[in-house]
């Protein structure tokens, strides 16, 4: 409700210092964490709007559904993996240690790589069989929603290797703390995308 | 409390100031500059658009006399033309120019909370505008698919540039997708995060509020064109089928089957009825500056206008379909529709009547910005009204396109928001270049681009009740449309010459004065809000020079009873200046304050 | 002052504009009184609320103007009075939405007795197709279209075979008799508009769109395509004759069903050569065609098109005031005195060998391959073979002084005029691509070299 109070109060009414050194209505926070929310609600949108396109041209009478590989499946753990180890190394970082920093930070990209080389496993393997994008639009959305997926995993791999460089190169892990916080959010992020196209891509 | 050193201030940022011209101006990273770089280029594509539209426009007026201009070319025109002044000239000015220039003077900043993300939007914006003007000079030239870009006709052979020019188009889309999400990034967050002390949001200068909502409305509502625009490249490039249904192009079967044209429609406008209030957002935030200041007036309501903005920014998101209501979707959705675009019309006539109301029992000042602002109310109020027909559903049956469409969307979103660009340009440019322009050129432009553009999109109306449709080439032969219609096309064109004409008046007024205006006071206006208190005018790199402003009050305290002057800067201490309410602030903000 | 003055003039002249407009709607031809009701609630509420707002808009900019020693009055808001308008303008609102809604409702639910039939649309012409004695429709699809099932009727539903095709941009309907038009698309959206209908609604391709009316006043009336289509939008036009039941019927009888159309026995070429003779005098044995005579060659050329044109020397449609070449071709094609003689001629000519003509004009290629390529192709196609689906004859191999002939008729409106050649008025606005007679030349001079 503080919310509701700030936008229904009188601005002309109340003088001075209001808020202090943050101003009444600032997230307590770095803004690059209110920057990375942001961007998260974007992707939720554009992931939304592919799922939603999904189900609509689903209906539609010519939908062959596709029979997933049972690859993903093993996808599915790499990613998993990765998210762990993200999620371990900022552990790490927020109590403030380096120790083992360096196996967890590394682990979670090899592990993201892996998916990644995974998925485009299950491409090629999709080929062989001869689904190909254009032969069913099930296929094509195989195709767009795991690749566009695999995009915002290469985007959150190359923050992460500037981090993995800043750390090998010496740099103090306050330095690059915020930095790995806020990849271990954008890894968990994408992992829960991951889970819900791979719960609509197995179902349907 | 009254001082607070630098070191401590948590977003007190490092500035690096470059030392070489290029540095200055090219690579900058100082939002000013961006600000410039990103207005310049917008405008220069929106001289393209004013160009394509007024050839268009001789071909609408004399079709018999204009042999320049084929249906090819014609329908290339009105594409480019449509989605050069939405995209890249309306929302790049509004929120890459002002949103750039305004959002740190405002909110008391140094600069965006990402500089150098900010630098890259620009660069990334230019991008998209090269690979949009590159379609000219490709094979079959730019896509004439209507700036709606509905497939399955994108693709198909009879219409012009099916094959590169709608590729660059969407391309150049998904560029400008990413600029607008890396600028729009920064302004959110610095809206957000970066006020100086004792800004609250309720303090803030509506031209925020409008660019701070019209802003997320952005990056909520591009994506939905992003989408669109993959799709639909897959769909052309590798023959996917998601938009394109069992088709035959010159009598031949094209290879797809099954999608669906309706879809696209559906995520065009969930980006496209959103992208109607990113550009009016800004402009009402800005003229309601310009109306305050100008009228030595609060503005009436903030609360009110506040509330109407982030109303209206909702809303904006559940009326889409009403683009939609004879486009073959379930006709049943035009119910509900119907209603809510209709609902947006009471916050929308509020902020009108505040509009009015702050001019009520005010002290007009009438300088060139008020003219605009006060010209921006008139056609606003026009076009507004002119929504009601088409917004509601049955009504739209008759009016759905034709020219009554054109009338009321370009007095709506193009002739309003642009008075107020104008008003906001002839408004900060004391404050941007330091000099003041010519007021009788300014005074010149005014009538002649208001009355002008009046005289264009009036009659507009009448040949959309006569049924005149939209996106014709030429009338030809009908038994319900005189020829006198064909002259009210031709005035028309006549007055759109005029009106393209008369803005060369405004390019040559801030050129010359850039050079040869006055020297202009720092405030010139005497406006109360922050931008306008910089210790340089223009202000210097960084703004503020060694110390962030504090803010004691909100942005509209003009003509406060038994204050020195009719205005109060908003860093000006509750000490110094009488408070009108012996109302003071509550106790959770004191304590909010002792934590610190 | 002068803006507050302008304002007021501003709101008087609009107000002198709307009456002294001769621009209006159309006189309503359907029973849609409602809509226009609608409209007219929506128009006088909104036209209040745009004098009194501007009025008092001017007021304030005149009465409040910068005076000496004038101080404007602190007010930050007024909670009632703002919430008083809110009221109001939600009342406004209630009042223009709720008929709406109303009027809509009855949109959305065609009658029980609504009688059906079909608009199909395509790039750039109009077809129609009504129910035959069983009342239904046959099942349609793009995969089934062809030169001779240009609706792409299921050949092997029996509900089709009754079905009656109108291929020709112009129809038919009884008054007072509600009808729901279903809307079905072969390539790109169009949109069925008649103004004095009052109702329009996307074809798109893929599914069957639909909406209704009651007409009730004959007459001739204009069908636009109003969703853009591709560069032939503008000349997407047909018409529809709303008469009495009686006219109806017998006009309905008079057009084949889609049975008949398929039943059509293949056409005989020896009898086509018989009728032929009569033209080799002018067009040569082999259809060559001679320059001197004036005679183009024919040979080539798509029989749908020869037979159409054929019939429009019969009709008068062609060869009208001065076209003197082609009130020559009238007497000739009046010695073709049924339709099957035009059928069979005409596929004799189609049959003949095609030997491109000789080149007898120059030109500037390039500047002819950049107006081709960017307003002709689209119908004519790319190699200048023409298609039956778009109503474009073969150019290619054809004679070229004839191309700048019949071009320069369309130009000067000798050709393409008549009421009933709807496809030479396309051909009258198209052919304004090319400027001038040189830029025709150049045109023909590019087709020259599609061979």
């Amino acid at each position: 409700m503080k919310l509701f109070r700030s936008v229904t109060n009188k601005p002309w009414e109340r003088k001075g210092i209001i808020g202090g050194m943050r101003p009444e209505g600032a997230f307590n926070t770095d803004a690059e964490r209110v920057a990375l929310s942001f961007f998260l609600i974007i992707a939720s949108v554009v992931f939304s709007l592919f799922t939603v396109s999904y189900f609509i041209r689903m209906e539609l009478p010519d939908w062959q559904p596709l029979a997933e590989p049972t690859q993903l499946w093993l996808n599915t753990g790499l990613l998993v993996a990765s998210s762990v180890l993200f999620q371990w190394a900022r552990n790490i970082v927020g109590s403030g240690q380096s120790n083992n920093l360096l196996i967890a930070l590394v682990g979670a990209g090899v592990f993201a790589l892996l998916f990644i080389v995974g998925q485009l496993l299950t491409w090629q393997d999709l080929q062989a069989a001869g689904l190909y994008l254009s032969s069913n639009p099930a296929n094509a959305f195989y195709y767009l929603m795991t690749g566009l997926h695999a995009v915002h995993l290469l985007g959150g791999l190359w923050v992460w290797s500037r981090s993995t460089i800043r750390l090998l190169s010496g740099a103090e892990v306050t330095d690059i703390k915020l930095s790995i916080e806020l990849c271990a959010l954008y890894w968990h992020f994408l992992l829960l995308v991951w889970l819900v196209l791979f719960a609509l891509l197995a179902n349907t | 409390m009254a001082y607070v050193p630098l070191a401590d201030r948590d977003h007190e940022m490092e500035m690096h100031h470059p030392h070489t011209w290029i540095g200055k101006y090219v690579w900058s990273q100082d939002h000013k500059v961006i600000a410039i770089q990103y207005g310049s280029i917008a405008i220069f594509t929106g001289l393209v658009g004013l160009v394509l539209s007024l050839l268009f426009r001789l071909q609408l007026g004399f079709p018999e006399s204009v042999s320049f201009v084929d249906p090819n070319f014609y329908y290339q025109a009105i594409t480019m033309h449509g989605m050069i002044m939405v995209v890249y000239f309306l929302t790049a000015l509004f929120l890459g120019g002002f949103g750039n220039y305004l959002v740190p003077l405002m909110c008391g900043a140094r600069d965006m909370v990402f500089p150098f993300m900010n630098m890259l939007s620009v660069w990334v914006f230019l991008v998209s505008v090269i690979i949009l003007m590159a379609s000219f000079f490709v094979g079959g030239g730019p896509t004439g698919a209507g700036w709606t870009l509905y497939p399955p006709q994108t693709a198909m052979a009879g219409t012009p540039g099916h094959d590169l020019g709608i590729v660059l188009m969407l391309v150049s889309l998904a560029v400008f997708i990413v600029a607008f999400t890396m600028g729009g990034l920064n302004y959110v967050v610095t809206i957000l995060q970066y006020r100086c002390r004792g800004l609250t949001m309720m303090r803030l200068p509506l031209s925020i509020w409008g660019i701070f909502v019209a802003t997320v409305l952005g990056l909520f509502a591009f994506p939905a064109l992003l989408v669109a625009a993959i799709m639909m490249l897959f769909d052309t490039l590798l023959g996917t089928s998601f938009f394109m249904p069992a088709v035959l192009e010159s009598g031949t079967a094209l290879d797809h089957n099954g999608g669906s044209p309706i879809l696209f429609q559906h995520l065009f406008w969930f980006f496209g009825h959103p992208e109607v209030y990113i550009v009016a957002l800004p402009a009402f935030g800005l003229v309601s500056d310009v109306l305050s200041v100008h009228a030595r007036k609060n503005i009436f309501g903030y609360r009110m206008m506040v509330w109407a903005i982030i109303a209206i920014g909702g809303l904006s998101f559940i009326v889409w379909a009403h683009h939609m209501y004879v486009s073959g979707m379930n006709p049943y959705f035009g119910f509900f529709f119907a209603t809510t675009t209709l609902i947006i019309a009471v916050p929308t006539a509020l902020k009108v009547y505040n509009w009015v109301l702050t001019l009520w029992e005010g002290d007009i000042r009438m300088n060139v910005p008020m003219y605009f602002a006060i010209g921006f109310i008139f056609t606003f109020i026009h076009g507004g009204l002119t929504g009601l027909f088409l917004g509601n559903v049955v009504i739209d049956l008759p009016l759905s396109d034709t020219y009554f469409v054109i009338a009321h969307f370009h007095m709506v979103m193009g002739v309003s928001p642009i008075l107020v660009l104008f008003a906001a340009i002839y408004h900060w440019y004391p404050k941007m270049t330091g000099r003041m322009f010519h007021e009788g050129m300014a005074k010149l432009h005014f009538w002649l681009t208001f009355l002008g553009a009046y005289a264009i999109y009036l009659p507009m109306h009448y040949l959309g009740f006569l049924g005149v449709p939209r996106r014709y080439y030429a009338l030809g032969t009908t038994e319900f449309i005189p020829a006198s219609a064909q002259d009210l096309n031709a005035t028309i064109t006549i007055a759109a010459l005029i009106v393209g004409i008369s803005q060369l008046l405004f390019f040559i007024n801030i050129i010359w004065s850039l050079r040869y205006g006055k020297k202009a006071d720092p405030n010139p206006w005497g406006a109360a809000s922050l931008e306008w208190q910089t210790p340089d005018t223009p202000p210097a790199h960084g703004n503020w020079g060694d110390q962030l402003p504090t803010v004691y009050r909100w942005a509209y305290d003009y003509s406060v009873p038994g204050a020195h002057q009719d205005f109060i800067p908003q860093n000006t201490p509750e000490s110094e200046e009488p408070t009108v309410s012996d109302e003071h602030f509550d106790p959770d903000t004191e304590k909010s304050l002792a934590n610190l | 002052m002068a803006l507050a003055v302008v304002l007021f003039v501003l709101v008087v002249a609009t107000i002198v504009f709307h009456f002294a407009s001769p621009w209006w709607f159309t006189d309503l031809a359907a029973d849609w009184g409602t809509i226009d009701f609608t409209i007219n609630i929506t128009f006088w509420v909104t036209g209040f609320v745009f004098i009194a707002c501007n009025l008092f808009m001017a007021y304030c900019v005149w009465k409040f103007r910068q005076k000496e020693g004038h101080k404007a009055v602190y007010e930050p808001e007024n909670a009632k009075l703002e919430f008083g308008l809110s009221v109001f303008t939600t009342v406004g609102v209630i009042a223009m939405l709720a008929p709406g809604l109303f009027v809509w409702a009855q949109f959305v639910t065609p009658p029980e007795d609504a009688a059906e039939f079909e608009v199909l649309g395509q790039q750039w012409q109009w077809q129609f197709r009504y129910p035959g004695a069983d009342g239904r429709l046959g099942t349609a699809d793009t995969t089934f279209v062809s030169e001779t099932n240009p609706f792409g009727i299921n050949p092997d539903d029996p509900n089709g075979m009754d079905d009656v095709v109108v291929n020709d941009p112009i129809m038919h309907l009884p008054q007072y008799q509600p009808v729901k038009a279903l809307l079905r698309s072969n390539d790109v959206l169009h949109n069925f508009t008649v103004t004095q209908f009052r109702v329009k609604m996307d074809l798109v391709p893929g599914l069957v769109s639909y909406l209704w009316f009651d007409p009730t006043v004959e007459g001739t009336y204009d069908i636009l395509c109003e969703e853009l289509c591709g560069i032939g939008h503008f000349v997407m036009r047909g018409s529809v004759v709303v008469e009495t039941q009686e006219k109806f019927d017998a006009w309905l009888a008079a057009q084949p069903t889609f049975a008949e159309t398929q039943a059509q026995a293949a056409p005989d070429l020896i009898a086509g050569q018989a009728q032929y003779a009569t033209c080799t005098a002018c067009h040569g044995a082999a259809g060559e065609g001679n320059q001197m005579l004036n005679a183009p060659k024919l040979a080539g050329q798509q029989a749908w098109y020869i037979e159409r044109q054929l019939d429009y020397f019969k009709q008068g449609v062609r060869g009208g005031d001065g076209d003197t070449y082609g009130q020559q071709m009238t007497a000739f094609a009046n010695l073709l005195t049924s339709d099957d003689a035009v059928r069979n001629v005409a596929a004799y000519i189609a049959s003949l060998p095609d030997e491109p003509a000789a080149l007898t004009i120059a030109g500037d290629v390039s500047n002819g391959y950049d107006i081709y390529d960017r307003n002709c192709a689209a119908c004519h196609l790319d190699d200048g073979a023409g298609t039956w689906y778009t109503d474009a004859p073969k150019l290619a191999g054809m004679n070229d002084w004839y191309f700048v002939t019949q071009i320069s008729n369309f130009k000067a409106g000798i050709r393409g005029l008549h009421p009933q050649d709807d496809f030479g008025e396309q051909m009258v606005s198209m052919a304004t691509a090319m400027a001038d007679l040189e830029e025709v030349q150049d045109v023909a001079a590019y087709i020259n070299t599609l061979r």
